[in-house]
C-alpha cells in the first residue's frame, strides 16, 4: 500500500520558517482551509497552523547545538487519531496513506488531538473542527498545476531543500532513497504509532589536516620569511610554531 | 525570449513579479482568486530564488490586509503637536501644494535644506537622482546604521563585495566561513547554497557570538566575543603566513602584495608606493615591484619580471621599500600572536589555529580546474581556470562596530591570500562588479557648486580617495547634514542616517527646514538612542515653532515615524505597482551574468495610496527639476512607467533603468534605445531579464582583459585597466599623511581630528577594540549587547503580520546561564539591562548558544504602543523591547570628543558595540513605555479574528 510521507534533513534546516508560513499562504485558501487567526493584531495572537517550527538546545556551552524541528502530522500507519474518533471523521486514506479529516463529521470532541503523540492536530475554534497537514492532497494530485509543482507547499518553499516527498513503500522512490541514504529515523518510535514522516540527522563534516605536510611546508615558509628582512628569528618562535 | 505566462489552475489567475518582502527581492508567482491572492510561490525559472520561497515571501498575502495600512495623505492638525495623532486628511492634490510651495521655497533658496533620507529602499537611483537634481547633497539610504563597513572594506580592497554584488561559489565551495552572518539579506541565494555545500559534504564554519540560523547547522562553531572579529582574522592571517599557505601565484598576479611601499619617514612619499623619477601620487600611477632577474625596481605585470613577494630593498634613488606582502607578514607575525589573539577574541589557540590550517590546505590541496580558456590583462592567453573551494562571507557582525571597516580589510587580506576571489570555488564577483578600487563617482569637493535652482554636478554620495574628495568647506566644517564625507568620517559612501536627526535638532552643522523619509523608521527602531530621538522630533525653539520644521514621510503602514511627521503620503505596496530592480541601483545579478527585473500590480491599491515612485515623478515635475522637465519646465514624463522606459543618461548614453529589450525593436540589451514595449517584454518573461556572459568573462574579472573591454563597452566602467586588489591601501595612507601634515593639498582643521586619522586610518588592516569600549567603564559594564535577526522577519518591516507576528512576537533577552548564575538570574526573570547610555527593562530566557560574556536578542520586534494599529496592550509593546534605547548615536570620544558613535573610516554607526550591565527587576512588563499612539484617520479597525480565504464558499 502506497505512504506518501515527508522526509525532512535536519542537517539542513536552518529554521527559517518558509515551510510553515507558505503551507498557511495555500491551505488557508484550499480545499482544508481556512487556517484562521484569533486576535491576530492583539495579545497573544493564534491561529491554525499545520506546520509548525520548533527550536531546541543539545548540550551545554560551548558544546551545544541548535536544532530546528519542522512537525507536521506524521501520516502514522497506526494513527491513533483515526482510532480514537468517535465519528469516523478522522481516517486514512487507503490509496495514499494520508491522514484526512472530513470537516462535516468532526464534532470537535478533540479526542484526537489527545491521542496524537506529536502534537500535530490544530483546532479550528471558529469552525469547531479539527485541522492538520493534509500533504497538500489538493495540490499533489491536480493535473492543471505543471508537474513539478504538484508537490506540497513545504517542499516547494524550503530554501534548503531539507525536504523530500514521496512514497516511503516504493523502495525506489526519492523519499526511501533519502531515507537510506542519510540514515533516517523515525520521531518517538516508542509511540507506536508507526510514523511515516522521517528525519535525517545532522552529520557533522571534519576536515582532516595532513600534520606532516604542514610540518614540512612550516619550515620552508618560515625559511622564507626570515630570509625577508626585520622579522627576527626570536619573534616567530615566540608563537609556539 | 520566451512568453512564459504564469500557469494556473482553470478559474484562477496567476502573474508574475518580483517580491519585496525583504530586500533579497525573488521571483515570485502569485496566483489570484476572486480578485484577492490565493497563493504566492517562488518563480521556479527565476535566477535568485529558483523557485523557492522563504516565509516573508509566504506571508505577503497577509501584508495586504494589514489594518495598519494608510490610504489617505495626512496633514498634522494646526495647533496640535506632533506625535499627538490630530489629523487632517487631505488630498494628493493638497498634499502637493504644500511640497510644492515648501520644496520650491527651499530649492530657490539653500537646497541643503532638504534633508531627503530613505530606508530600505532598493530605488536608490531614482531617490538619488531625485536629490541630484533638486540640488541637495543632503541624500543618502540606510546604508549607514546597515552594513557600509562591509560593502566599503570590500570595495576599497578587492573592487566588489557581497550579497547582490558577489558571493560565496555554491556550486563548487566545500570549506565555507562565515564571520558574523546568521541570516543575510541575500536571503534565498545563501539558503539554496547552503542546501547545495550540504548536500555536497562540505564544511560550514560560523563564527559569532550566537549560534543560530545558519549556525545552527554549522559542523564547526567558534563563539568569539563582539567586536574581536578583526583580531581572530589577523590571526589566522598569521597562521598562514608562518605556514606558508598563502597563493603566492594570486598575490603577484592580482594584488599588490608584491608592489614596494616607501618606507623612509617623514616625507610626502611615505608610505605610498614608490615612483621612478618621483612621480606625483596618483590613482593612475604604475607601481613598481622588485624584479629579482635584475634586482631592480620594475614596472608591476611588466614582460620578464620575476618579482619578489617578501623583502625589504633600496631602490636606485637611496629610498628604502618593503613589498606590501612583507609589511602585512611582519604585522601579522609580530602584532598577532595567537595567545593575544586568543585573549582578545575568547576562542582558544587551537581553534584559530585549526580553522586557519583547515582554510589553508583546502585551498592549497584541492585545486579545481575548469577547462575555459581566458586571456589576462598582460596578454597572457589562458587554456584553463583554477581555483579553490574555500569561501568567506561577513555581514553585520563585522559591519556594525566602530572598527569594522579595518576588520573587512582583513577580511578581504585572508581572501586574498588563500587565493580565493573570482575564481571558482571561492568569492565570486556579479557584474556590475568588480569596479575600479575605489569606484569612480566621487562626492561634490566643492560647496561653491551646491546653489539655489541648480542641479549638483554628480549624485551626493561617492568613494573619495584622497583628502581633496571630502564635502567640507574651506574652515574644515562639513557640508553635508550628516557630517558624511567629513574630516571626521572621510569614507562614507553610504551617508549617515543614523546622525541626521540629532544633527538637524542641534543646527550642526546648519538648520535644516524639511526632513523627508522614505521607508525609514527614523521615530523607532531606525534610530539609536530612540527616546531622545522622539524628543528631537518633537523639541520646539524659543518662539514656540519645531527645531526641525518641517517632517514628511511616506509609508504604507502607519509606523512610528509615519506618527511623528506632519505630512504622511500613504504609499503602495510591493504587490500593487510597477517597479524596477536596476542594474544602476542594486541589481540581482548572478555570478554568470546580469540580472535585473521588474514588478508589475497584481492587485489595485486602495483609493488614495499612490506609489512613492510616481510621487517622486510627480513632484519632480512640478519643481521643473532639470532631468525631468524640459527646458521650458514642462515635465518630461507622464508618469513612473514612462520616465522608466524614456530616460537615458544623457543623449549619447542610451543607459536606463532597465538593461532588458531595449532599442526600439527590442533587440539591444544593457545599451540602446528606449523601447516603449519594454516593460510588456519584462512581463512576458516572467518580469526579470538575464544575460548570461560568455564562460571565458565569467572568471579573474579582475585581470580577464576579455570582461575589462566586455564592462567598459557597456559603461559599467570608465576604464579597462585591471582592478589590482589592495593588500596595502594608498587611500588609507593618503588620509594620514594629511593629517601627519606630510602631504600638500587639505589638511584636516583641528588637532584632534589628526590624531584620529593617524590613528585609524592605517593603510594594513589592523584591529582596535570598539571606540565604546574606550569611552565607558568596561568594568562597570562587562557585557557585549547585540541583536540578530529573525529569519522569519529580517528585513519584512512586518510586525503587524498577522502570521509572521505569531513566530515571533515577544524578543528575550538570551543569556548564558553560566553567566546567569555569576549574576544570580533566574531563567524568565525580568531584569534591568543598563548601558552607560541608559536603561531599559527586559525578560531574559537561557540560552547555551551564546558567548558568555554577551546576551542578544531579536531586532525591532518591540514596537510602541499603537504603532502598526497593533493592540496597544501588544506583546510587541508590553513584553517587547528595543536595545535601540541603550545604544548613543553619539559617543564622547577621547580624541575627538562628541562625535558620532560609528566607524571613525566609514560613518558605520557602531550599535554592536554597546556594552551592558544587566540585574534583576523587580516589576515586570518592558519599559520604557510611551503613551499609546492614536489610530489616525483612514486606518481600518482592527478585527478581533481572522479567517482568511480567497474561497466564495467551503465545499
Amino acid at each position: 500500500m502506497p505512504q506518501l510521507a515527508l522526509i525532512i534533513d535536519l542537517n539542513k534546516c536552518v529554521g527559517c520558517h518558509a515551510c510553515a508560513v507558505n503551507c498557511k499562504s495555500w491551505n488557508t485558501s484550499g480545499k482544508f482551509g481556512p487556517l484562521p487567526e484569533k486576535t491576530p493584531y492583539g495579545k497573544e495572537p493564534t491561529g491554525v497552523w499545520f506546520n509548525r517550527v520548533q527550536t531546541w538546545e543539545v548540550g551545554t556551552y560551548p558544546d551545544v547545538d541548535v536544532l530546528y524541528l519542522p512537525k507536521s502530522c506524521m501520516h502514522c500507519a497506526e494513527a491513533p487519531c483515526v482510532a480514537v474518533c468517535p465519528t469516523g471523521a478522522s481516517y486514512k486514506r487507503a490509496e495514499d496513506g494520508v491522514v484526512l479529516v472530513n470537516y462535516d463529521d468532526c464534532i470537535g470532541c478533540k479526542y484526537c488531538s489527545w491521542a496524537c503523540p506529536y502534537g500535530c492536530r490544530e483546532f479550528d475554534e471558529a469552525d469547531g473542527v479539527m485541522k492538520k497537514c493534509t500533504l497538500c492532497v489538493d495540490r499533489i494530485y491536480d493535473t492543471r498545476l505543471p508537474e513539478e509543482e504538484r508537490k506540497p507547499a513545504c517542499v516547494l518553499a524550503c530554501p534548503t531543500q531539507a525536504r523530500v516527498f514521496g512514497d516511503v513503500q516504493d523502495t525506489d522512490s526519492a523519499a526511501s532513497h533519502a531515507i537510506a541514504e542519510g540514515q533516517g529515523f523515525r520521531l518517538m518510535p516508542e509511540s507506536g504509532a508507526n510514523p511515516s514522516n522521517r528525519y535525517l540527522p545532522r552529520r557533522k563534516v571534519k576536515v582532516t589536516v595532513d600534520q606532516e605536510m604542514i610540518t614540512v611546508r612550516r619550515a620552508a615558509a618560515v625559511k622564507s620569511v626570515r630570509k625577508s628582512v626585520d622579522i627576527e628569528e626570536a619573534v616567530i618562535e615566540d608563537f609556539g610554531f | 525570449m520566451t512568453d512564459t505566462a504564469a500557469s494556473a489552475p482553470a478559474g484562477l489567475e496567476a502573474k508574475f513579479t518580483t517580491c519585496y518582502m525583504c530586500s533579497c527581492r525573488c521571483g515570485i508567482k502569485v496566483t489570484l482568486e476572486n480578485g484577492k491572492i490565493r497563493y504566492i510561490q517562488g518563480n521556479p525559472d527565476h535566477p535568485t530564488n529558483k523557485g523557492v520561497i522563504c516565509a516573508k515571501g509566504s506571508a505577503g498575502l497577509m501584508k495586504q490586509i494589514s489594518p495598519a495600512r494608510l490610504t489617505k495623505p495626512l496633514l498634522r492638525k494646526e495647533g496640535t503637536e506632533r506625535g499627538a495623532g490630530e489629523w487632517e486628511e487631505i488630498t494628493w492634490e493638497r498634499a502637493y501644494d504644500i511640497l510644492v510651495k515648501r520644496l520650491s521655497k527651499i530649492r530657490s533658496t539653500d537646497p541643503r535644506k532638504l534633508a531627503f533620507f530613505t530606508g530600505r529602499d532598493q530605488m536608490q537611483a531614482l531617490t538619488s537622482y531625485f536629490a541630484k537634481q533638486f540640488g541637495t547633497p543632503n541624500f543618502a539610504a540606510h546604508g549607514g546604521f546597515c552594513s557600509v563597513n562591509v560593502a566599503t572594506g570590500m570595495i576599497y580592497s578587492i573592487g566588489g563585495t557581497g550579497w547582490e554584488f558577489g558571493g560565496p561559489d555554491w556550486d563548487r565551495t566545500k570549506y565555507l566561513v562565515l564571520f558574523g552572518v546568521a541570516e543575510d539579506h541575500d536571503s534565498n541565494p545563501f539558503k539554496i547554497g547552503i542546501g547545495k555545500l550540504k548536500d555536497r559534504g562540505g564544511k560550514l564554519v560560523v563564527i559569532n557570538p550566537v549560534r543560530s540560523g545558519y549556525g545552527a547547522v554549522a559542523d564547526e562553531w567558534i563563539p568569539i566575543k563582539p567586536g574581536t572579529d578583526g583580531a581572530l582574522i589577523m590571526g589566522m592571517i598569521h597562521v598562514l603566513i608562518a605556514n606558508g599557505l598563502y597563493d603566492r601565484e594570486f598575490l603577484l598576479t592580482r594584488t599588490n602584495a608584491p608592489q614596494l611601499v616607501v618606507v623612509d619617514q617623514g616625507g610626502e612619499e611615505e608610505g605610498l608606493f614608490w615612483q621612478a623619477d618621483g612621480a606625483p601620487d596618483s590613482d593612475l600611477n604604475t607601481n613598481y615591484v622588485w624584479d629579482t632577474v635584475t634586482n631592480t625596481p620594475r614596472p608591476y605585470g611588466a614582460k620578464g619580471v620575476k618579482p619578489a613577494l617578501l623583502g625589504a630593498f633600496t631602490a636606485p634613488d637611496g629610498t628604502k621599500v618593503k613589498t606590501s606582502f612583507q609589511l602585512l607578514s611582519e604585522r601579522a607575525l609580530s602584532d598577532y600572536p595567537l595567545e593575544k589573539v586568543a585573549h582578545i577574541t575568547g576562542a582558544p589557540v587551537e581553534k584559530i589555529e585549526k580553522i586557519a590550517l583547515e582554510m589553508g590546505v583546502t585551498a592549497r590541496d584541492e585545486t579545481i580546474t575548469l577547462p575555459i580558456e581566458w586571456t589576462d590583462t598582460w596578454g597572457n592567453r589562458h587554456d584553463k581556470v583554477t581555483g579553490a573551494p574555500v569561501a568567506i562571507h561577513g555581514m553585520r557582525g563585522l559591519a556594525a562596530h566602530s572598527n569594522g571597516f579595518q576588520t573587512v580589510r582583513a577580511l578581504s587580506a585572508l581572501m586574498m591570500i588563500l587565493g580565493t576571489i573570482d575564481r571558482p570555488g571561492g568569492f565570486r564577483h556579479k557584474p556590475p562588479f568588480p569596479r575600479p578600487i575605489p569606484p569612480c563617482p566621487k562626492p561634490i569637493d566643492d560647496p561653491e557648486l551646491i546653489k539655489p535652482n541648480t542641479a549638483l554636478p554628480n549624485p551626493p554620495l561617492g568613494f573619495p580617495t584622497k583628502p581633496e574628495n571630502l564635502m567640507v568647506n574651506a574652515d574644515g566644517s562639513p557640508v553635508r547634514i550628516d557630517k558624511a564625507f567629513s574630516w571626521e568620517h572621510p569614507l562614507t559612501a553610504h551617508g549617515m542616517i543614523q546622525n541626521v536627526i540629532t544633527n538637524a535638532w542641534r543646527g550642526d552643522p546648519y538648520k535644516i527646514d524639511t526632513l523627508m523619509f522614505f521607508m525609514a523608521n527614523m521615530a523607532w527602531n531606525s534610530s539609536m538612542n530612540t527616546a531622545r530621538v522622539i524628543e528631537m522630533l518633537t523639541d520646539k525653539e524659543a518662539d514656540g515653532s519645531y527645531r526641525i520644521p518641517f517632517i514628511v514621510a511616506s509609508d504604507a503602514f502607519f509606523s512610528e515615524q509615519a506618527a511623528y511627521s506632519d505630512l504622511v503620503l500613504p504609499d503602495t505596496t510591493y504587490l500593487e505597482r510597477y517597479d524596477v530592480i536596476s542594474l544602476l541601483d542594486r541589481p540581482i545579478s548572478e555570478y554568470t551574468g546580469l540580472v535585473d527585473s521588474i514588478r508589475q500590480p497584481i492587485l489595485t491599491p486602495p483609493e488614495g495610496c499612490e506609489p512613492f515612485q510616481e510621487t517622486l515623478i510627480k513632484l519632480a515635475g512640478r519643481l521643473g527639476l532639470p532631468g525631468f522637465c524640459g527646458g521650458d519646465g514642462k515635465p518630461l514624463f507622464r508618469d513612473y512607467k514612462d520616465f522608466i522606459t524614456n530616460w537615458t543618461m544623457a543623449p549619447d548614453t542610451p543607459i536606463g533603468f532597465l538593461a532588458g529589450w531595449r532599442g526600439k525593436e527590442g533587440r539591444d540589451h544593457i545599451v540602446g534605445e528606449p523601447n516603449p514595449d519594454q516593460w510588456d517584454m519584462y512581463i512576458k518573461n516572467g518580469c526579470f531579464f538575464e544575460f548570461e556572459l560568455e564562460e571565458s568573462l565569467q572568471y579573474n574579472r579582475n585581470i580577464n582583459q576579455g570582461y575589462l573591454n566586455w564592462a567598459l563597452d557597456h559603461k559599467f566602467i570608465r576604464r579597462n585597466d585591471p582592478i589590482i586588489m589592495k593588500i596595502y591601501s594608498e587611500v588609507m595612507q593618503r588620509f594620514r599623511l594629511a593629517a601627519q601634515g606630510q602631504r600638500p593639498g587639505r589638511q584636516p582643521a583641528t588637532k584632534a581630528q589628526r590624531e584620529r586619522l593617524v590613528k585609524y586610518f592605517d593603510p594594513l588592516p589592523f584591529w582596535y577594540p570598539p571606540l565604546e569600549d574606550g569611552a565607558v567603564d568596561r568594568k562597570k559594564y562587562p557585557i557585549h549587547a547585540i541583536t540578530q535577526r529573525p529569519m522569519p522577519m529580517y528585513h519584512s518591516w512586518d510586525s503587524q503580520n498577522a502570521w509572521l507576528r505569531q513566530i515571533i512576537g515577544q524578543n528575550f533577552l538570551y543569556i548564558n546561564p553560566i553567566k546567569a548564575r555569576e549574576l544570580e538570574l533566574s531563567d524568565m526573570d525580568w531584569v534591568w539591562a543598563e548601558s552607560a547610555h541608559g536603561k531599559i527593562r527586559c525578560q531574559i530566557k537561557f540560552s547555551h548558544a551564546v558567548q558568555p560574556d554577551t546576551v542578544w536578542t531579536w531586532n525591532a520586534i518591540g514596537k510602541m504602543a499603537g504603532a502598526w494599529n497593533l493592540d496597544p496592550m501588544a506583546d510587541e509593546a508590553r513584553k517587547s523591547f528595543l536595545l535601540n534605547h541603550l545604544i548613543s548615536e553619539e559617543i564622547n570620544d577621547a580624541i575627538v570628543g562628541r562625535v558620532s558613535n560609528s566607524d571613525p573610516i566609514t560613518g558605520q554607526a557602531g550599535w554592536y558595540d554597546l556594552r551592558v550591565r544587566i540585574y534583576k527587576a523587580e516589576e515586570e512588563g518592558s519599559w520604557p513605555q510611551f503613551p499609546a499612539l492614536k489610530t489616525p484617520p483612514g486606518v481600518a479597525a482592527r478585527p478581533e479574528r481572522l479567517r482568511y480565504t480567497t474561497r466564495s464558499e467551503r465545499s
